[in-house]
Order: structure tokens, then C-alpha cells, then sequence
């Protein structure tokens, strides 16, 4: 903030000098205005009624107009403007209604000029005719605006509003005799000041009170419009009917707007609550302001250009009892912390990414950057054409699409439908997931079922027809048996690493065919896999693939790293124990049952259960029944859940999350349970999976996820008459008066679950028509048909 | 139109049902229903009201479209018609937008669980003894599955809502003193804290609730025939002499005393019109001639808002609550108390400062999205609700009046309108209506019939709840007012 940057600006002889920089008032100030000579600013408030002489390092104070020992209300001032054509002439209005006008030339101590008591309310806004040296104009909470002419005692004309509180008044630069006026109903009228009996025109601006309103200095029929609506708005009131020109969105009411000298779309906005900022904005780009000056720790009251010619300095004065003059070149630019790079997913594995030209440009010359670094798939850039913000900022769209076929979700869909998340005991639960797994041919996930099942529930239950059956199918599936051999040939430890690259590397090699720069990257990733632990593998997965690689259905590519990540290094010092562990007869007993890695260690497992070294599972579990708790693994079951959803199948993170429930639970941090389950259920409902996304979000136990389903319960029916919403009440619409939905048995309205026949369309409650199907098999209607309710 | 008629249909049902306990059991019915060994109860008021007699009230069926459409709708979302809504309908435009705003913080999104809601307007009426809101809504709280042990007391609550009964007795009683450290405590409780959006939502139940209770109490309203104190199990008396014919006819012993009473002061009350009117005359055509000082008008304010401390009424009929309510709330001793009375100086709070328009609308509208409009509409409709009538007068711009009761009011709690002349309140209001609007907004378990009777004598009873309605509303806005500042501050 302090950059003590100075910026000297000719301008028509005089030369502004200054600063950023800032000066304690004594009270919040309620407005500001400057003189025109743009060395002095006047600040007002409830206490306070200053002028200040604008000096290139700092304010000084030179006067109080505030003088007299009782405070009077005529002194508490909404508003303060300060005369454009004579330097002496001030006007304020007073919160109690009364109108004063000062004379900076008078001798006296005293400078108050004239007092207007005409407004029975508080005055909002005052105004001086920009060219004319006697006219002022005041618009009041009582709905009426009046004009003075400053040569006479009392009101030249008044200006019925017919309508609630005036909240501005403004005159038109250009046009002498026009001004325009905002009212707290949402209107904005435009009036000739020659005909006080009724407005010009008048049109809604806004939604609720418009607040403030500032005719452009240059384009003749422009006028800005700031409401408690949050809006800026830009209106060409050349046309027959105001017409909209350009619309900002803010993010708070917006109680000040006044347009930028010398820069055509630029207005500078502030806000009478919660947010403090001043902004900038260029009115064809609504979305992020051009400028922002955060300087002020309470809302801003006043906002005023320092020089009807110069745009860099900009005024302020705020209820946090400071004055500040503001630099252009000091703002702060969300423009450039904003992050210029967009990326989204497409629901089919597309991929839209924009950045900024310079950036893709330069991409193509040298290493590519991170977006660029897939495979499987086909770039497609679209340059978006002629860019409006050229000087701005300018962006290219590519769209990455996906090889039709290569990144097909089906496994995920029918992994969704199918799990058996709750409702039956743990194994069989297990059982049925694992099962379904093995179906889709994802057998590391079938595998890891089948051991969480192994961990937790007792061996004795298991079902030997179950087991056979999973051991065929294991074998069946005719993979390379060498992964599990694999595994044993290699030292404990050093296995997975080595393993897990050269898996990748294979699978690389295979896929990305169709990219040139394949071979390349490839490498470049072997490198860092090597010189990189585990974690940093995880990452460089998400980078590059997600989902669609990692997973293809072809499970050839990706089996071969699984039993790596099945036996994390943890085990591994298991073994040896388990070596020193007498083994009893029972010990035999239930290594028989106990096989599940692969279908090879089962046979030979079965055949001659002698060697305790050879299966690290069967061992494991040996183990745990000689009085190893569950809690025991729960340190593994985390990390496994951690792994697969940093590999991005969180579907199977949250379905064990929700099978295993309170066994795991307490291990993992709430945090990351709850962002697995959004994620999960985002996921779904990017399918239509929405049964499926709300078993899940009611068997979460996550609270901000079970709220999921308490928000937004209202469910919109349109009429079946009319076709139009039904916007009271669900079962009759207020249009047609008519009932939508009527029960064929019972004809009363239905208001809950209604059932229909496709056939006939004749339906009514589920539970009636349920009832009358058992004993008949035509239509309650009596249309003849013969309905079917399945 | 067969077809329009469920829900309606199905509230008719509901006041047959009440009509059946009621008068019908004088009839050949009774017997034997009575002879099945069922207690039947019967209701002890006559009519929705105490204050007004049952027959100025609309009788259900008699009413227009759109009070009916009305009707259906309050009987959809609420599953009765109770008797506020049957007051209220006085004035239909306005109970239109209660209703509505009343059901979208109650049952629609917004950042409280549905129990949580209920419980707090149990709080919040609590705190004003207001029996007949908690029992309604201690059934609507078990209705949406809340836990009963909770109405043991405010101390079997969760932490949660333990916290919020500070800010709950601060906010009825005394708003002036709510700080932003209230506001901290509340937000800042660890694992109990509130987040700003439900603290919102809270402030306004309890608002909403605090200024309900007013109105209960200011129209006399009678409980509901389920909750207790709404019926007796009590045969009617064994002699020909039938209970119902006194309590339904009303035009028995009440009627009579009304009439001996009103014949006293007809003329008086008479007058009493006349000189309103009149003095509200004088105030439009002199205002411009007769120009205050500055000081006087300060010290109009000033002297206003120390005479409202003395208003108070001298009967003392304690009110005690048929439900046990005080258990809802704890530290019973701490009422309204008079700022100025007390040693510490509060300043007083400038409306030009910060007002619902500007400040409050923007703070609530972007912590709990559009409930910000239907309060706005709500206090608009009761702030403009005119019929251009006075007693029997037609054609009369009231809104000198509203605007004198408005701003009393809000004197009341301290708040100040620079633009206005205090002057006009004294002229406008004379001490019976003082003590009755001090009442029914500071301490509406005091209010008595006699109150109610002895302000306006000759206005009509629509006329009455038309004041209760600019009460409740008011108070409703200066309670949120000193809220809602507190919040702001709390975040700059």
C-alpha cells in the first residue's frame, strides 16, 4: 500500500501532483465532494463538516464549518456537493430535512449561507446545476424533489416522485434542463426541470431501492444506476425507452457509482455495507473489476474523481473516520491475481482447458507443460475469435477429446448399481462386492474385497462353495500368474518400487501410441518415479491420467501393479514373525480356507499347506486368529483407502468407507471422509446415478453430507392441464383450478407418490392401486385396459 | 371447483370438529358420546380472542375468496387455523405476507434444522411468558421429530442453544445493550459456535417470536383448544342452564358491561375522536409557520423517550401461565428496564445511521437469502396499511398517526429519526394508548382487557389489531435493528 509512487498530470495548465495516501478525520464521514479547482475536498458527516486542503504529501485541514457551541442537526449532513462554478458555494443537506447552503467567502466565522426547511423528511441528495450558477436541486426521503433558486428565499419549483423516498438526484451534463432522480421503489424518472407536474419518463431500473445514479461526462445519454440489488447498471436514454446497455455485478448494495473522467466505460463503485472496497470496473467486462483500492477498514461513504479530467486520482471518505486519496496506479488488479487457466472435465472424459495465448503459444516450441501431458486422447484447439478484451487479456480454448472408447465409464456405473453398500452382514456384503469386481474384471478391487472381508469377519463363516468359486474365477481370468511369483523372486521392500515402474512404463508404451511425444514423456516419468518415493507416484498419476487411463477396461494394463499396493511394505515384517510362530493343527486348518490372492497360491495353498512363507495373506491371517484384533490392519485398510482414492477411484474408498463403517471410521479424519464422499456423489450425479447418490448420502455419517439431502427438498410440478408451474401447492394448480393428479380408486387428490400405467395413464396412490391390482387386472378407471404393476 | 376443494375441505373438517366438542354437545349428540366414558373437551374461551367479542370477528365460512385462499393456504402449511391467523385476517393483504414469511422461516431451506426452529421460537416466547405460542409450537418441535427432553428446560438443550439464551433475554428485553460481543461469544464457541448464516436465522425467529408474543397478548388471544388452557374436561353444569349460551352468545353478561360502560363515555369517546382528528389537522397546516429550535427538538426526543419509562400501567394482575413456561428460559428476574434509568449512558441510536432500508435488508438478504424481501414486504404492508378511515370517519390520511406510533415505538428502545418532530407524539397519543403500546411492547404479559378496552373507545376492534399489527412490526425492526448492528460491527 505505502508505494510512495507520485504521478505528476498536465492538464490544461494545472499540474495534479500526489500520492497514496490518507488523513484521520475525527467522525465517519456521510459524503465528499471536491472543489473545482481539485485542491480541496470537503468531507461532511453527522459530526463533522471539513475542508481539507489536497497537498502532495498530505491533507490539511482548513477549515470547520462546523462552528457554534450546541451541535445542531442542521449540521448532521447527509449529503455535501460543492459548487462546480464558484469556488465559494456549498451545499449540504441535513438528516433532520433542512437544506443549507455555505459562502466560503463570507467574513464572519459563520459561513452559512441560506437554510431551506421545505423537506418534511431527511434530505438524501442535493445537486448543483452544472452550468447554472443559482440552481439547486434536493431530493428528500418524503418523496419530493425541489429546486432553489439560491437568489431566493424558498423553492422555485417542486417535483412529485408519487412514491417513496428519493434516494438521487443528478443533472444532466449535457442537457440543461434535464435531471434524473432514483427512487427506493426501484424506479428511476427523468424530468424537465421547466415542468414540475409530471416526470418525462420514467422506467424500473432495479430490484429494490436504487441508490445512486451518475450521468457520463462525455457520452450524452448515458446514465449509471447502482441498487441494494447488488447491480450497476448502464442505461442509453437517447432511445425511445432506456435501454439497458451494460449491467455489473457486485457483490454488495451499491450505494455510489460515478463514471471515470477520461476513460469511456470506466465507473468506480462502492458499497454502504459489509464489503469496504472501492472498485473500478470497465462496464464491458462485468465480472472482474478493473481496479480495486481496499484501503478503508469500514464502508465506504463518498467516492469522488479529484479532477473532472484526470482519471488516476480518486477520493474516499468512510464511516472508519478516514480520507483518502486513492492512485490509480497503486490499485490493486484482480485481474492479475486471477487465475488466468481454466480446466474442466467433460462427463465423457473431455477435457476443456483455456489459458492464455502467450502461454499456449510458447508451448509448442519447448517442454510441454502440465495440461499437455496425456495421452490417450486427441487435441483439438478451437482459438476463440476476436476477443473484445484484446488489450486485456486473451485466451485460447483447447478441447481435448477422448478416443471413443478408450475412457468409457461403464465399469463405474455398473459398479455404482450394483454394490451392496448396507443391509445385509459384513461378508456377505464383501462376498456380493467382491463378486460384481470380479465381474467387471477389476480384480485388485475383487482381491481387496475379499481380504477386508478376510480381516474382519471371522474365518469360520466362510462359505467353502463361496471360496471355490473365487478361486476359479480367479484363475480363470487368465492373467499372468507371474505377478505373485514375481513378487517372492524380489526382496522384500525394494519390490514394489522397481515393480510399479516398469509396470507403468508398459502400460505407457501401450497406450499412447497415438501420441507423438509419447516416448518422450514416458521417460521423462520413469526418471521421476525413481528418484521419488511412493507418494510422489500417487501424484504424478493424477496428474496424467485419472480415471480414464488408470482404468481402462482392458485390465491387462493395470493388473500388474496390484499385488504391489494389496501388500503394502507394512506386512512385510509379519512374515518373519509368523515364521516363529508355532503352528498348530488348527493353524492348517485355516489356511485351507484362507487363499484369496490368486488362484495358483490357493491350489498350492489347499494341495500342501506346509510352507507359511510363501503367501503373505494366508499368513496375515493366520495371524489374526491367534488374537490379532481387527484394529490391528486398520493402519493398512487406511492407507489402502488413501491409496485408492489418490489413485481417483474413490468410488471404492467411499463403498469400503460405507461397508466397513465404524471399524475404519475414527482412523480416517473427517475431512477427507467428507471431501471422498462429495467427490463420490459428484461423481454419480454427473452419471444420473441419482438413487445410487442418495443411498450414499444417507448412509454417510459424514453431518455436512447427510445435509445434503435436507437441502433443497422442493420438488417443482407443473400442472398436467395447463402445462404451467404449480407454484403453491403440489397437487392443484392455481390457474385452472384443477387437481393434477386424482387417484382412480379412491378419487381423492393425490398429494404424495403417485403411480401410473404407461398404458393407459390412469394411476393413483401407490398403495390403492397396488390393492386393486391383487384383484383385478383392469384399470381402476374403468378404460378397459388391462394394467400391469410391477 | 369440486377439485379445488381438498385442502379445504379438509380445514372445514377440522372446524367441524371443533364446532362438534363445542356447542353441538349441548345438542342430542353428546350423550352419547359421554356415555363411552370419552372426556370431551370443550373450549373455556369464546371466540379466537378475549379482547374482542367472537361475533366481530369473521366467522369461518363467511369469508371472501381471497381470505379463503388465505385460509387454505395458512391450514396447507400449518395444518390448523389458529386463532392468530383468525384475528389477524383483519387486515388479509398483511396476514397474506406474515403467513408467508412465517412459513419460509419455519419450514422452507434456511441454515437451522427444523426443531432447532421451533425450539427457538419456544425461547423466544418464553421469554415473554407467552403460553399460548410455546404450547404451539412445543407440539409442532415434537411434530418434526424434535427430543422431548429438551422441553424439560433450557438446560437439557444442546450448548448450542444454552448460548443463544443470553442473547434471547438481552434482545426482548434490553436490544440496547446487545454489543458485538454477544455476537462473538455466540460465534466464537468452539464446537458450539453458530456460523453467521444461523445466527441470522435465529435473530429472526427470535424477533419474529418476541413480536408475536406482543401480538398474542395485545389482542387477547385465546389458546388453541388442543393446547392446555384451551379446554376443560368439566361437564357442563347439570342445571338447564347451559355454559355455551354465555360463552358462544356473547351477548350475555359481557355485552351488557360493555354497554354499561360504553354508555358512560360515549360522548366522552366521542370527543376523543373529534380532538384527534383535529390535532392531527392543526399538526399538517402549522407545521410550516411553527419552527422548533434545534435544541428543542432534540430535547422533544429526549423528553419522550423519558416519559415512556413512566408510562407503565398501575394494575398488577399477574398473568401466570398455564404450562409451566419460565422453565424454557432462565434468570425469570430480568425485564424491560429503562436505559436512562440505569447509570450507564447509552447513546442513542440514529436511524440515519443505520437503518433496515439500507443496512439491515443488505446484512440478512446476503446471510439468509430472500428472507430479506419478505421482512422488507412485511414491514412495508404494516407500515402503509391504510383503509382512510378513523372510527367513523372516512377519507382520512392516517399517516401522521402510523407514522407518530411508529416512531414512539422505536423511541421507546432508543432509536431516533432526525427528521422527525417528537413534539407530534405527545399530541397524538394520549396516556391510555401510552400505557397500553408500552405494554404490549415491553411487557406483554401485563396487558389487560381493561387496557385494551380503555385506549380509542370509540375505534373499531379492526382498528385495534391494526395498531398491534404497527406494534409487533416495529418492535420486530428495532429488535433486528440492534441485531443487526451488532453483527455488522462484529464483521468490520
Amino acid at each position: 500500500m505505502e508505494k510512495m509512487s507520485r504521478v505528476t498530470t498536465a492538464l490544461s495548465g494545472s499540474a495534479l501532483t500526489g500520492r497514496t495516501m490518507h488523513c484521520h478525520l475525527d467522525a465517519p464521514a456521510n459524503a465528499i465532494s471536491v472543489c473545482r479547482d481539485a485542491a480541496q475536498v470537503v468531507v461532511a458527516g453527522r459530526s463533522i463538516f471539513k475542508i481539507y486542503a489536497i497537498e502532495e504529501e498530505q491533507f490539511v485541514e482548513k477549515l470547520n464549518l462546523r462552528v457554534g457551541r450546541k451541535p445542531s442537526l442542521n449540521l448532521s449532513c447527509a449529503d455535501v456537493v460543492w459548487h462546480q462554478m464558484d469556488e465559494n458555494l456549498l451545499a449540504t443537506a441535513a438528516t433532520n430535512g433542512v437544506v443549507v447552503t455555505w459562502n466560503l467567502g463570507r467574513p464572519s466565522r459563520n459561513k452559512q449561507d441560506q437554510l431551506f426547511t421545505e423537506h418534511k423528511r431527511t434530505v438524501n441528495k442535493v445537486c448543483f446545476h452544472p452550468t447554472e450558477a443559482h440552481v439547486l436541486l434536493s431530493g428528500s426521503q418524503d418523496g419530493f424533489m425541489k429546486c432553489f433558486d439560491l437568489r431566493r428565499k424558498d423553492s422555485v419549483s417542486t417535483f412529485s416522485g408519487q412514491s417513496e423516498s428519493v434516494r438521487d438526484v443528478q443533472f444532466s451534463i449535457r442537457d440543461y434542463f434535464t435531471f434524473a432522480s432514483t427512487f427506493e421503489n426501484g424506479n428511476v424518472q427523468l424530468w424537465d426541470i421547466r415542468r414540475p407536474d409530471r416526470c418525462e419518463r420514467m422506467f424500473t431500473a432495479h430490484n429494490g431501492p436504487v441508490f445512486c445514479c451518475d450521468w457520463h461526462p462525455e457520452d450524452r445519454g448515458w446514465l449509471a444506476t447502482g441498487g441494494r440489488d447488488k447491480m450497476v447498471k448502464v442505461w442509453d436514454m437517447t432511445t425511445h425507452r432506456a435501454k439497458e446497455m451494460h449491467c455489473v455485478q457486485t457483490i454488495a448494495s451499491v450505494a455510489r457509482v460515478k463514471w471515470r473522467p477520461e476513460c469511456r466505460h470506466h465507473l468506480a463503485t462502492c458499497s454502504m455495507m459489509v464489503d469496504h472496497n472501492i472498485y473500478v470496473w470497465d462496464v464491458r467486462r462485468p465480472f472482474v473489476p478493473a481496479a480495486m483500492f481496499e484501503e478503508h477498514r469500514d464502508v465506504t461513504t463518498g467516492i469522488a474523481w479529484r479532477h473532472p479530467h484526470d482519471p488516476s486520482f480518486l477520493l474516499s471518505g468512510s464511516k472508519d473516520s478516514t480520507l483518502c486519496q486513492h492512485l490509480f496506479r497503486d490499485a490493486s488488479q484482480p485481474v492479475e491475481r486471477a487465475n488466468p487457466e481454466g480446466l474442466c472435465y467433460g462427463l465423457f472424459g473431455d477435457l476443456a482447458f483455456a489459458a492464455k495465448e502467450s502461454l499456449v503459444a510458447a508451448e509448442s516450441g519447448r517442454k510441454p507443460y502440465a495440461g499437455d501431458r496425456r495421452h490417450t486422447i486427441f487435441f483439438k484447439r478451437k482459438l476463440d475469435p476476436a476477443e473484445p478484451f484484446s488489450g486485456l487479456a486473451s485466451s485460447a480454448l483447447s478441447v481435448f477429446e477422448t478416443e471413443p472408447g478408450s475412457g468409457s465409464m461403464s465399469w463405474f456405473v455398473d459398479t455404482a448399481e450394483r454394490y451392496a453398500l448396507a443391509g445385509r452382514p459384513l461378508a456377505e456384503l464383501c462376498d456380493h462386492n467382491a463378486k460384481v469386481a470380479r465381474e467387471l474384471g477389476r480384480n485388485q478391487v475383487a482381491q481387496t474385497w475379499t481380504m477386508l472381508r478376510i480381516i474382519y469377519c471371522s474365518p469360520g463363516l466362510v462359505p467353502s462353495a463361496n471360496l471355490n468359486h473365487s478361486v476359479g474365477k480367479g484363475s480363470s481370468c487368465g492373467l499372468p500368474l507371474m505377478n505373485s511369483f514375481n513378487l517372492k523372486d524380489m526382496g522384500p521392500g525394494l519390490g514394489s518400487e522397481t515393480r510399479l515402474d516398469r509396470s507403468k512404463g508398459d502400460a505407457r508404451s501401450d497406450t499412447a501410441l497415438l501420441d507423438s511425444s509419447a516416448t518422450l514423456i514416458t521417460n521423462e516419468d520413469n526418471e521421476e518415479t525413481e528418484g521419488s518415493d511412493v507418494p510422489a507416484d500417487y501424484l504424478l498419476g493424477d496428474v496424467e491420467g485419472e480415471e480414464d487411463e488408470l482404468y481402462p477396461l482392458d485390465s491387462e494394463h493395470v493388473h500388474p501393479e496390484e499385488p504391489e499396493y494389496v501388500l503394502p511394505q507394512e506386512a512385510f515384517p509379519l512374515r518373519h514373525e509368523i515364521v516363529d510362530t508355532p503352528s498348530g493343527p488348527e493353524h492348517l486348518q485355516d489356511k485351507a480356507d484362507s487363499p484369496h490372492v490368486s488362484g495358483s497360491e490357493a491350489d498350492a495353498a489347499s494341495l500342501a499347506p506346509v510352507d507359511s512363507s510363501f503367501s503373505l495373506l494366508s499368513v496375515s491371517h493366520a495371524l489374526y486368529d491367534s488374537r490379532l484384533p481387527p484394529d490391528f490392519f486398520s493402519v493398512l485398510v487406511r492407507d489402502m483407502l488413501r491409496f485408492y482414492a489418490e489413485q481417483g477411484d474413490v468410488q471404492m474408498a467411499v463403498s469400503v468407507l460405507i461397508v466397513l463403517g465404524e471399524r475404519v471410521r475414527k482412523d480416517i479424519d473427517e475431512q477427507t471422509q467428507e471431501h471422498w464422499y462429495t467427490s463420490y456423489i459428484d461423481l454419480l450425479q454427473r452419471f444420473c446415478l441419482w438413487n445410487v447418490s442418495n443411498e450414499v448420502v444417507k448412509l454417510s455419517t459424514s453431518r455436512a453430507v447427510s445435509c445434503l439431502n435436507q437441502a433443497s427438498t422442493t420438488l417443482h410440478v407443473n400442472c398436467s392441464h395447463c402445462k404451467r408451474p404449480m407454484s403453491s401447492r403440489g397437487w392443484v394448480c392455481d390457474r385452472c383450478h384443477r387437481c393434477a393428479s386424482m387417484c382412480a380408486v379412491c378419487h381423492h387428490v393425490v398429494k404424495g407418490l403417485f403411480v401410473w400405467c404407461q398404458g393407459c395413464s390412469h394411476g393413483g396412490h401407490l398403495q390403492h392401486i397396488m390393492k386393486w391390482l391383487e384383484g383385478s387386472s383392469h384399470c381402476p378407471a374403468g378404460c378397459g385396459h388391462l394394467c400391469e404393476y410391477s | 371447483m369440486r377439485l379445488a376443494t381438498a385442502a379445504n375441505e379438509a380445514y372445514a373438517a377440522s372446524l367441524a370438529v371443533s364446532e362438534v366438542l363445542g356447542c353441538n354437545q349441548c345438542g342430542g349428540g353428546r350423550g352419547r358420546v359421554e356415555e363411552l366414558g370419552i372426556r370431551v373437551p370443550r373450549p373455556l374461551g369464546h371466540g379466537p380472542s378475549r379482547f374482542i367479542p367472537e361475533k366481530e370477528i369473521l366467522q369461518v365460512g363467511s369469508e371472501d375468496a381471497q381470505m379463503h385462499t388465505l385460509f387454505a393456504d395458512s391450514f396447507a402449511a400449518l395444518g390448523r387455523l389458529d386463532n392468530i391467523t383468525l384475528v389477524m385476517v383483519f387486515h388479509p393483504q398483511y396476514l397474506e405476507s406474515f403467513l408467508k414469511t412465517q412459513h419460509y422461516l419455519l419450514q422452507m431451506d434456511g441454515p437451522l434444522p427444523l426443531h432447532y426452529r421451533h425450539y427457538i421460537g419456544i425461547m423466544a416466547a418464553a421469554r415473554h411468558r407467552c403460553s399460548y405460542l410455546v404450547n404451539l409450537h412445543v407440539n409442532d418441535f415434537l411434530h418434526v421429530g424434535g427430543d422431548p427432553k429438551w422441553l424439560n428446560g433450557l438446560e437439557n438443550a444442546p450448548q448450542k442453544l444454552q448460548n443463544l439464551g443470553e442473547l434471547n433475554k438481552v434482545l426482548a428485553h434490553r436490544p440496547w445493550l446487545i454489543t458485538k460481543e454477544h455476537i462473538e461469544g455466540l460465534l466464537k464457541a468452539e464446537e458450539h459456535s453458530w456460523s453467521l448464516a444461523e445466527l441470522v436465522h435465529a435473530v429472526v425467529l427470535l424477533t419474529h417470536y418476541h413480536s408475536l408474543a406482543s401480538f398474542t397478548f395485545g389482542c387477547g388471544i385465546s389458546p388453541e383448544i388442543h393446547c392446555d388452557g384451551g379446554h376443560t374436561f368439566r361437564p357442563p353444569s347439570v342445571s338447564n342452564y347451559c355454559i355455551c349460551d354465555i360463552t358462544n352468545g356473547n351477548h350475555g353478561v359481557d355485552e351488557m358491561q360493555v354497554n354499561s360502560a360504553g354508555n358512560i363515555s360515549t360522548s366522552d369517546s366521542f370527543f376523543e375522536v373529534e380532538a384527534l382528528m383535529e390535532k392531527m389537522k392543526q399538526l399538517q397546516e402549522c407545521r410550516d409557520e411553527e419552527e422548533a429550535s434545534q435544541e428543542e427538538m432534540a430535547s422533544r426526543f429526549e423528553i419522550e423517550k423519558r416519559e415512556s419509562m413512566f408510562v407503565f400501567s398501575s394494575d398488577d394482575d399477574e398473568v401466570t401461565p398455564a404450562r409451566d413456561v419460565s422453565r424454557h428460559f432462565e434468570d425469570t428476574s430480568y425485564g424491560y428496564k429503562d436505559f436512562s434509568r440505569h447509570g450507564m449512558h447509552v447513546p442513542t441510536f440514529r436511524v440515519q445511521d443505520y437503518c433496515w432500508e439500507d443496512h439491515g435488508y443488505s446484512l440478512v438478504n446476503r446471510l439468509y437469502p430472500d428472507v430479506g424481501q419478505l421482512i422488507d414486504e412485511k414491514f412495508h404492508i404494516a407500515y402503509n396499511l391504510t383503509y382512510n378511515t378513523m372510527a367513523m370517519h372516512k377519507d382520512v390520511d392516517t399517516s401522521m398517526l402510523r407514522r407518530a406510533i411508529w416512531n414512539y415505538i422505536h423511541c421507546m428502545f432508543g432509536i431516533r429519526y432526525d427528521d422527525y418532530d417528537y413534539g407530534e407524539i405527545n399530541q397524538l397519543l394520549d396516556r391510555s394508548f401510552k400505557v397500553y403500546i408500552k405494554t404490549v411492547v415491553c411487557t406483554p404479559e401485563k396487558v389487560t382487557k381493561r387496557m385494551y378496552d380503555s385506549f380509542w373507545r370509540q375505534f373499531k376492534h379492526s382498528e385495534k389489531v391494526h395498531v398491534n399489527l404497527l406494534l409487533i412490526e416495529a418492535r420486530m425492526q428495532a429488535e433486528l435493528l440492534y441485531a443487526l448492528r451488532a453483527i455488522t460491527r462484529y464483521m468490520t
